[in-house]
C-alpha cells in the first residue's frame, strides 16, 4: 500500500479543506435549528406554498420543525452536493492526472503492476470519501448533542449510507472516465455531478420525468423518501451499485491495457 | 548475451507512424547510443521497451524476458530517466526518492544520499520549486539508487550544467565497470561519440544505421574552410550552381567541374565552409581558379557526419 500511503499524505490538505467546509456548513445549519424550530408554523406554511420548488426539494413531505426533517432538507443538500462534487473531483483526477502532469513515466516504470496502481488509487478515493462522511456524521452528532436535540438514528444512518453510495457511484463513474482521459477532466467531473443533481430535481417536479430517478444517484439519496419510508429504495440503490461496480471494472480493464504517454 | 532485443517491433498510432519493423540488439555491458531527429521514434521505442506502450506487432525482450509477460521482473532491473522529468506537487525530493525506493521494495537510503551529494541535490527541496536541471537530477537518483542491471536514458543530460554532466557520466562509467548496460537516447552526438561503444540511428520510425561508433563515424568526408580575398557571395553562387549543389546532398549537374559531394555549404563575409566527399584532385583543381588567402581541411566531428541522418 505504498502508493496509497503516499497519495493519502499528498492529498491530505485537499481532503481537510473539503471536509472542514462541509462540516462547518453542517454545524452552522444545525446551530440555527433551535431558532428555526420556534418559527416552524410560518416556515412550513412558506415552504408548502412554493409551488414546484416545494416538491423539487421534497419540502412537501418533510417537517421543518423536526430535527430529522430539517437535517434531511438543509444538511442533506449540503452533504449531497458537496460530497458529490468532492467524489467527482477525486475520481476524475485520479488516473488522468498522471498523464496530464507527466508523472506517469515516473510511476509506471516502477516494478508495480498497473492493476495494483489502479487498485490503490481506487482505495484512496473510497478512503477519502469514508473519512469525509465519518467526520460529517461525527460533527452532526456532536452539534446535535450540543443543542440538546437527538436524531432518529435509523433514518440518520440510512441517509448517510445513501450519501456514501451516491458519492461512491459518482466517484466510480468519474474514475472510469478518468481512465480514458489524458488531460484534465475536472470540468467533466464537476459537470456530471451537477447534471445528476439537477436530473433529480426535474424528476421531483414532474411526474413524466420520474424515470430520471433510475439514472441519477440523487434519486435513491432523496432525504424525503428515506425519512418518510425509513428505507433506501432497493431498486434504485441496486442500479446505483451496479453502475459503481461497472465503472470500476471498465476503469481497470481499460487502464491496464492503455498506452501511457 | 543480448540484454535488449526487439524483433520486427512496430508501433503505430492509428494511421500515424510510430516505429516500423525495428530490430535492435543491445549486448550486456554495452554503452549503447540511440540517436535520431525529433519525432523519429526514439521515445516511442523507449516507452515500448518499458512496457508503457503495447507494440502493434513484433516483440520486445529484456534480459530474455518478454516485457509483456513479466513486466514487473523486467522493470525491477531497469533504471529509467525520461526526457521530461516531472514529479508530484506538494512533496519534497526526499519523498519522491523514498516513494521510488519503496515501490521497488528496496532500502536505497545510503545510495540515494551518496548520489544526492555527488549531484549536489538537496533532498529537502519542494518538487514544485525544482528547476529543469534539478528535476533531471531527481530523475537520475531515482534511476540509479537501486543499482539496476540496465539503464535506459532518454535525453538524460538536458538541463544539467557541464560539471554535473561530467559527474553523471563518471557515475555511469563506474556502473558500467561493475557490469551494467546503458542504453542512451541523445541528441548530443559528441556525448554519444565520447561514451558509447555502439549506436543505432533511427529516422522516420525506421532503423537506418546500426553498429560500432567508430564504423558509423568512419568517413572520407572532410570539412573544407576557405578564406577568400573578397566577399564569398560569388563563390557561394558558383558552388550552389552548376559546380556545387543546392540540396545539401549531392552535386546534381556539374558542368565545368565535376565537383560532386558538397554538402552543408555555409558562407559568411569572406569565409566559405562545406563538407566535401568527392575527388580531392578535382577540388584542388577547382580551387586554383579562386583567389584564396587561406584554406583548412579538417576531419568532421560526429555531429557533422551524422547531420545527413537528420536531413
Amino acid at each position: 500500500m505504498t502508493l496509497l500511503n503516499f497519495e493519502m499524505k499528498r492529498n491530505r490538505i485537499a481532503l481537510a479543506v473539503w471536509t472542514a467546509a462541509i462540516a462547518l456548513l453542517l454545524t452552522i445549519c444545525l446551530l440555527i435549528f433551535p431558532d428555526m424550530k420556534d418559527q416552524v408554523n410560518e416556515l412550513n406554511t412558506a415552504f408548502s406554498s412554493m409551488g414546484g420548488f416545494t416538491e423539487a426539494f421534497g419540502m412537501d413531505r418533510l417537517n421543518f420543525g423536526e430535527l430529522m426533517g430539517f437535517y434531511g432538507l438543509e444538511c442533506g443538500n449540503i452533504l449531497g452536493i458537496g460530497g458529490a462534487f468532492f467524489a467527482a473531483y477525486l475520481g476524475i483526477t485520479s488516473l488522468a492526472d498522471e498523464e496530464k502532469n507527466h508523472t506517469a513515466e515516473y510511476l509506471f516504470t516502477h516494478p508495480v503492476s498497473r492493476r495494483r496502481i489502479v487498485f490503490e488509487k481506487l482505495v484512496r478515493i473510497l478512503l477519502q470519501i469514508i473519512i469525509l462522511n465519518a467526520v460529517c456524521i461525527l460533527t452532526a452528532l456532536i452539534v446535535t448533542a450540543a443543542i440538546g436535540e437527538e436524531f432518529q438514528m435509523k433514518e440518520f444512518l440510512l441517509l448517510h449510507l445513501a450519501y456514501f453510495l451516491l458519492q461512491a457511484e459518482i466517484g466510480a463513474v468519474c474514475f472510469c472516465i478518468s481512465a480514458f482521459l489524458r488531460r484534465s477532466g475536472i470540468g467533466i467531473g464537476l459537470g456530471i455531478a451537477a447534471i445528476l443533481y439537477f436530473l433529480n430535481i426535474i424528476a421531483n417536479i414532474t411526474e413524466d420525468a420520474k424515470w430520471l430517478k433510475y439514472i441519477t444517484p440523487f434519486g435513491y439519496a432523496e432525504a424525503a423518501d428515506i425519512i418518510t419510508d425509513v428505507r433506501i429504495d432497493p431498486v434504485l440503490a441496486a442500479i446505483g451499485c451496479t453502475v459503481t461496480l461497472a465503472g470500476i471494472a471498465v476503469a481497470f480493464f481499460h487502464y491496464c491495457r492503455k498506452d501511457i504517454y | 548475451m543480448d540484454i535488449i532485443t526487439t524483433e520486427h517491433l512496430t508501433k503505430s498510432y492509428g494511421k500515424k507512424r510510430g516505429i516500423i519493423d525495428l530490430n535492435l540488439a543491445v549486448k550486456e555491458g554495452e554503452f549503447y547510443g540511440f540517436i535520431g531527429p525529433n519525432g523519429a521514434g526514439k521515445s516511442t521505442t523507449i516507452r515500448t521497451l518499458l512496457g508503457l506502450m503495447r507494440p502493434t506487432s513484433g516483440s520486445v525482450s529484456i534480459m530474455n524476458i518478454d516485457v509483456y509477460v513479466n513486466k514487473r521482473k523486467v522493470l525491477a532491473n531497469i533504471g529509467y530517466i525520461p526526457s521530461e522529468a516531472m514529479f508530484y506537487s506538494g512533496v519534497t525530493v526526499s519523498e519522491i526518492l523514498n516513494l521510488s525506493a519503496r515501490l521497488r521494495r528496496q532500502d536505497c537510503r545510503e545510495e540515494s544520499r551518496r548520489l544526492c551529494e555527488r549531484l549536489q541535490l538537496d533532498p529537502g527541496q519542494k518538487a514544485d520549486e525544482l528547476s529543469l536541471g534539478n528535476r533531471k537530477k531527481v530523475s537520475i537518483v531515482c534511476a540509479l539508487q537501486h543499482c539496476p542491471k540496465l539503464y535506459i536514458f532518454d535525453e538524460p543530460t538536458s538541463g544539467l550544467d557541464p560539471l554535473i554532466q561530467k559527474e553523471f557520466f563518471e557515475i555511469l562509467r563506474e556502473r558500467r565497470t561493475s557490469g551494467a548496460t546503458i542504453f542512451l537516447s541523445s541528441h548530443i552526438l559528441s556525448e554519444v561519440q565520447r561514451y558509447c561503444s555502439r549506436a543505432a540511428v533511427i529516422r522516420e520510425g525506421r532503423l537506418i544505421a546500426c553498429g560500432d561508433i567508430a564504423e558509423l563515424a568512419r568517413t572520407n568526408a572532410r570539412r573544407i574552410t576557405l578564406t577568400l580575398a573578397e566577399d564569398c557571395a560569388s563563390l557561394l553562387r558558383l558552388l550552389r550552381g552548376p559546380v556545387g549543389q543546392t540540396d545539401g546532398h549531392q552535386n546534381s549537374e556539374p558542368e565545368k567541374y565535376n565537383l560532386k559531394g558538397i554538402r552543408d555549404l555555409k558562407g559568411e563575409g569572406n569565409t566559405v565552409s562545406f563538407l566535401y566527399q568527392g575527388d580531392m584532385k578535382e577540388l584542388i583543381q577547382f580551387l586554383t581558379q579562386i583567389s584564396l588567402t587561406n584554406i583548412t581541411i579538417t576531419e568532421p566531428d560526429l555531429n557533422e557526419i551524422f547531420m545527413h541522418f537528420y536531413e
